[in-house]
């Protein structure tokens, strides 16, 4: 059935079929070679369409008290890009994971080419032709692009020059639109340029399956449209794009196969065309999504003065581009006020400024009015402020603690007996009968954050920030890996927060997001706020011009 | 499991992966005992033999007992030295200085506070001791806080900057007139000695492992401090984001580690030596921060490390004594079981 589909697919006019066969995996390659991909047009690998570059027959993997993937089967073929969709937690990137060799199945076979195969670690994955772009990116900061790629091309040793291998990339780059300076200090491009690393990096490693574990999730909203042009040249010329994401419309937008995983299950493998956002949403969550009513009247302000109030908040030069020039805004009591932007602009330093992490160089920090300079963090928590960082993992959560112990990190104070002896029942106590209010339910309390997947770690952190109703919120990408219930009864919490009279900084990409809970809308671009909007007068193209650096 | 390495698999096999981490361990031990008898037969030695005279010379009489517990004094305390660093992920591989500074400070006062009384003055050299390993370790964690200097590097240089000051006292100002020139300090008076157990060297300083033991267990797995301070070892940003104040933690957890090794210089001079001298540690220090990383840090787990390890040292003296191995060779035994111990541990991350 699924291999009908496939034939019907892939058109011979579509999938090249060069003569000329790319055995990346077994013999080591040489820089000939490697620039033959595209010397040919980069049309090297050859599909025939009947057999899929991988495919996967009753795989099961377990963990202590959860099986993560349950009989399993998927087949990729080269030329097509194959979406696996599923909510947190759903088993995708176990599977990934195990794709790529860095889990072992617990049953089931695993054949590349219509060759069984063992994927027993990372590297063999690589040596057959597997590559895959992680969430967290694996380039070494430090080093420029060409140095990160040559780093991950062993078979080359040391002797390769840097400019052959600067010159692959300007070719991949420039075939792919990629727009990569080879030459650039990798810490200094942005996550969607990384990403673009990612990818050069295997296709020079001559990877065919080209696996990437929530792609877009780092990217701007103009990046993903060019990531899926991307996607689009890559099927052209006969990779394999297994695309793994929990965003349908993204699904809709580009795959041409979808697989549909719930609770560690194959639920569903349908064609892109044709395929509904209703459906696959059923598919995923088993279940509809129910609407959030909106509660647009909660819009008058105390009068009480702002909650949160910056003025003239300077912390670089002028000339430098990272770090905020000049900001002056305000938040009310009872208001979300919703910042846009691309990431990168100067959101960061916003919370950062707020908190006392990073110094001004001038303008002052106002909390209820009174002057927020060199109060230290503890107080700033003390006052009601909440933060939901950009990066929940390394700000957030102690990933080696258990979930019960990041509940209440910085607070054992108050579970303090005599002020040292740790009182753990009553802090489990407290810790069940808050998470008993909060509506979304967490991991098992006993179970450490490094073992949780993206969206159970943010579940954990948005528990901790809004179980207390605080006065107020600095939250960045909230809804951020989360699944899309999850998403929607999240921004019923910080609605509801708002409605308690907290006053919530909202930091997103998401401008369907940001539309829907701001009360009012500033947009940031280059470290200054460029424009202010009631959402219901502001349009998406207006918004978007701003982002992307246009004055009007 | 077939995917698994044959390696694994025995391990696998043996012990299921759901053993607790003790049998584990004592697994690995046993591991490194097997490939060291494997290298002595390479050589031409007994193993058997050997092994049979270094278990009975340190657990089989009285005397060698009681020279597994003299070692282990200083092994647990500079264990500690490095285990409580680490749990807020300071690597504070300066126990050997910080022991030297704590054994330099409890001669000076007794050279210049003799008060004539054992419980006064015992007390105060250990108080004395604390402070000194302390403080020298202060000196890095302020490093690494102001200038973000890497603690490693300081702690371990510091070594040989403490072993040095000792040389410039005890050749010096502080050598004893009517020592016949050696690079003795004088020697101490009964006051200012820890009494033994008649007929061994087995000392009074044996309270204080027992005593930091028992209160760093506490400190770390009781209290909302020993929290914090795996909060600050385990994320540093995030600990410092929710209020914890991380600075503070880094500067108190390493003194306290520094005290910790400052309180076994004490218990070397006033227990063992009786004066100061340069080459008082003899890699005291160092055994202790493998003691530490043998035990994952875990202050009852280095007691049974530190014991381990002083069955091999004086185990080794046995031997040399009886002429089958120069006791050297007992670092290889250490080598081994560290490399053991951590690459299962290893082993059991990568296959959980």
């Amino acid at each position: 059935m699924i291999h009908k589909l496939m034939r019907s697919k892939a058109e011979p006019g579509v999938v090249s079929e060069s003569a000329h066969t790319v055995a990346g995996a077994e013999s080591p390659a040489t820089p000939a070679e490697t620039s033959a991909p595209h010397k040919n047009g980069a049309t090297a690998i050859s599909t025939n369409g009947t057999q899929p570059s991988l495919s996967l027959r009753g795989i099961c993997k377990s963990f202590p008290g959860v099986l993560a993937n349950d009989n399993i089967d998927l087949d990729v073929f080269g030329g097509e890009v194959h979406a696996v969709l599923g909510e947190n937690g759903a088993g995708k990137t176990t599977l990934m994971k195990i794709l790529y060799g860095v889990y072992q199945p617990d049953s089931g076979v695993i054949a590349f080419k219509g060759r069984e195969t063992r994927i027993q670690s990372p590297n063999a994955g690589r040596r057959l032709g597997i590559g895959m772009v992680f969430q967290n990116f694996s380039l070494i900061p430090a080093l420029t692009v060409v140095e990160n790629v040559a780093l991950f091309l062993p078979s080359y040793g040391m002797f390769l020059s840097r400019r052959a291998i600067a010159r692959q990339i300007q070719e991949v780059s420039d075939k792919y639109g990629l727009q990569i300076d080879p030459k650039a200090r990798t810490g200094d491009l942005s996550l969607g340029e990384r990403q673009k690393v990612e990818l050069v990096k295997l296709i020079l490693a001559r990877a065919e399956v080209l696996i990437f574990d929530e792609p877009t999730s780092v990217l701007a909203p103009h990046e993903v449209d060019g990531l899926f042009r991307v996607f689009d040249e890559l099927k052209r010329d006969g990779y394999a794009v297994l695309f793994i994401t929990h965003k349908i419309q993204e699904v809709l937008q580009t795959a041409d196969r979808i697989t549909v995983l719930r609770h560690g299950k194959v639920v569903e493998c349908t064609p892109g065309e044709g395929a509904t956002a209703d459906h696959l949403v059923a598919m995923m969550l088993g279940i509809g999504v129910p609407e959030v009513v909106r509660n647009t009247q909660m819009r008058q302000h105390s009068a009480n003065g702002a909650a949160v109030e910056f003025r003239d908040v300077w912390t670089a030069e002028k000339n430098d581009p990272r770090g905020l020039h000049g900001v002056s805004f305000h938040v009310m009591p009872g208001e979300i006020l919703g910042i846009a932007g691309i990431s990168g602009n100067g959101q960061q330093q916003l919370g950062e400024v707020l908190l006392g992490l990073q110094r001004r160089r001038s303008g002052s920090v106002y909390l209820f009015g009174e002057d927020a300079s060199g109060r230290s963090i503890a107080s700033m928590l003390d006052a009601g402020v909440a933060y939901i960082p950009e990066d929940v993992l390394g700000m957030a959560m102690v990933p080696t603690m258990k979930v019960e112990e990041n509940l209440v990190l910085g607070e054992l104070q108050k579970y303090g007996n005599g002020g040292i002896w740790l009182d753990r029942k009553g802090m489990r106590r407290q810790v069940d009968s808050t998470l008993s209010r909060f509506p979304l339910k967490l991991a098992p309390l006993d179970t450490r954050v490094e073992h949780l997947s993206g969206g159970n770690i943010q579940r954990v952190v948005l528990a901790r920030e809004l179980a207390m109703s605080p006065k107020v919120l600095m939250a960045y990408y909230p809804t951020r890996g989360l699944d899309v219930l999850t998403a929607e009864t999240t921004r019923g919490l910080l609605m509801e927060c708002r409605d308690n009279g907290g006053a919530i900084v909202l930091v997103s990409e998401d401008l369907e997001e940001l539309f829907a809970l701001s009360d009012r809308l500033v947009v940031m671009y280059q470290g200054n706020i460029v424009g202010e909007f009631q959402p219901e007068s502001a349009s998406l193209h207006e918004i978007g011009l701003l982002m992307t650096g246009h004055h009007m | 499991m077939e995917y698994r390495s044959t390696l694994q698999q025995a391990y696998g096999f043996a012990f299921n992966l759901t053993a607790p981490p003790v049998v584990r361990s004592l697994f690995a031990v046993a591991m490194a005992f097997v490939v060291f008898g494997l290298l002595l037969l390479a050589i031409g030695r007994d193993p058997v033999e050997a092994y049979t005279k270094m278990f009975q010379g340190t657990l089989g009489s009285k005397l060698g007992l009681s020279e597994v517990g003299v070692k282990m004094i200083p092994f647990v305390l500079t264990g500690l030295a490095a285990a409580i660093p680490a749990r807020v992920g300071l690597i504070n591989v300066g126990g050997e200085g910080q022991l030297y500074i704590g054994a330099w400070a409890a001669t000076g006062v007794v050279l210049y506070l003799g008060v004539g009384q054992i419980w006064l003055m015992l007390p105060l050299m250990a108080a004395a001791g604390f402070l000194g390993g302390a403080a020298w370790g202060a000196i890095a964690v302020f490093l690494r806080n102001w200038r973000g200097v890497n603690e490693v590097i300081t702690t371990l240089l510091s070594n040989y900057v403490a072993i040095l000051l000792i040389n410039v006292f005890v050749f010096g100002l502080w050598k004893n007139p009517d020592g016949f020139g050696y690079p003795y300090t004088a020697d101490f008076g009964t006051e200012a000695i820890l009494p033994a157990l008649a007929g061994t060297r087995l000392h009074l300083g044996l309270v204080l492992p027992v005593i930091a033991v028992v209160a760093s267990y506490l400190v770390l797995t009781r209290t909302t401090w020993g929290y914090n301070m795996r909060a600050v070892g385990g994320n540093p940003e995030a600990a410092r984001r929710r209020g914890i104040p991380v600075g503070t933690y880094l500067v108190i957890a390493m003194m306290v580690g520094g005290g910790i090794a400052g309180l076994a210089g004490m218990s070397e001079v006033a227990g063992i030596q009786h004066h100061l001298r340069p080459g008082i540690s003899n890699n005291l220090g160092f055994l202790g921060f493998l003691a530490s990383w043998l035990a994952g840090h875990n202050p009852t787990g280095i007691v049974a490390a530190s014991f381990l390890l002083a069955v091999i040292i004086v185990g080794g003296d046995v031997l040399q004594f009886s002429g089958n191995l120069p006791s050297a060779a007992m670092f290889i035994l250490i080598g081994l079981v560290l490399f053991f111990v951590l690459g299962f541990r290893r082993l059991e991350r990568a296959t959980a």
